[in-house]
């Protein structure tokens, strides 16, 4: 299997959606291979949408943002649809004054709303402990 | 990461001001510099900048404008001009406190600088967004390039305005 990205969270499956997130320690090595682990599960597991929790960046420069610029690109080329959730308020103040307004990525205030967007319903009976809060 | 005082750097609002003891690299005034010569130290200086920023009494939004600005320069130091060094200052205290940032390098220079600092343009493979939008994140910005020589970027942001 792959070897674990440092500065990523895990891709988790549920239903159709895959979950992850960001940390701040992103360098260009981890960037490239979270992109092609990601797009790798999209084709392997058959998703339809991809949560990407920014909630944890402190910081979004313009390499993050091409970052997840490209990984909407692709994931939409292989048929799945990308939501950037959680994105903290100064960050996006800030990106917005960098020029950046990540064309292309749809975002949602927090992963819960991005997840409801993917249309992924909590199973009937199961506890209120979603397993994306296990990613926070 | 080198990490090392340089006093040489601090700006004319400290030269007249009142002597302050001598301390760690926190003191008001000091200059930090800090190698940018590799992915790991892109990261490292992020730090240091925050932790300037906090000192210097900055809030939020503030502190993520000054930080995103520094990560621009120092990945341009090391992408474009082949690594270089950034060295952080915090300027006066209080209402009147800044944070001053120099980014230097032993690169290519910039040809035309006019159209590095234009949105979206870009001799790589980046969005072409650094340099243009590092400032708009500063109050005072200054590039100084030669072709050939290199390239110093003198930034600073103000917390009272
Ligand atoms: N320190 C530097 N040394 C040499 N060229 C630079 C430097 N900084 C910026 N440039 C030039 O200016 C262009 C624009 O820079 P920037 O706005 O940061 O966009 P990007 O880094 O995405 O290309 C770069 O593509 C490069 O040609
Ligand atoms: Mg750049």
């Amino acid at each position: 299997m792959n070897a674990p990205r440092p500065s990523a969270v895990p891709i988790l499956r549920l239903g159709d959606v895959l979950v992850t997130g960001l940390l701040n320690e992103l360098d260009d090595t981890s960037a490239l291979m979270f992109t092609d682990e990601l797009t790798e599960r999209i084709v392997a597991d058959g998703a339809r949408g991809v949560l990407i929790d920014v909630s944890r960046l402190d910081l979004i420069d313009s390499f993050v943002a091409r970052t997840l610029t490209e990984l909407a690109t692709m994931a939409r080329l292989l048929g799945a649809r990308v939501i950037v959730a959680g994105m903290r308020p100064a960050v996006a103040i800030t990106l917005v004054e960098l020029g950046l307004q990540l064309r292309g990525v749809e975002t949602a205030l927090n992963a819960e709303q991005g997840m409801h967007a993917l249309g992924w319903q909590q199973a009937p009976g199961s506890s209120r402990g979603d397993s994306y809060d296990a990613l926070r | 990461m080198t990490l090392y005082d340089e006093g040489y750097a601090r700006g004319a609002q400290q030269a007249d001001g009142p002597l302050r003891p001598v301390g760690l690299d926190v003191a008001p005034g000091a200059a930090t510099t800090h190698a940018v010569m590799s992915e790991q130290d892109l990261l490292t200086v992020r730090h240091a900048v925050r932790s300037a920023t906090v000192e210097a009494g900055f809030a939020l939004v503030d502190q993520t404008r000054i930080v995103t600005a520094a990560s621009e320069l120092a990945r341009n130091a090391y992408v474009h001009g082949g690594g270089g060094s950034l060295t952080i200052e915090v300027l006066g205290h209080g209402a009147r406190a800044g944070v001053r940032l120099i980014v230097r390098d032993n690169g290519p220079g910039i040809p035309d600088l006019e159209k590095a600092l234009t949105d979206g343009w870009t001799t790589g493979a980046g969005l072409g967004h650094g340099l243009g939008g590092a400032r708009r994140l500063m109050h005072e910005f200054d590039v100084d390039t030669v072709v050939g020589q290199g390239t110093t970027v003198t930034a600073i942001r103000w917390n009272n305005r």
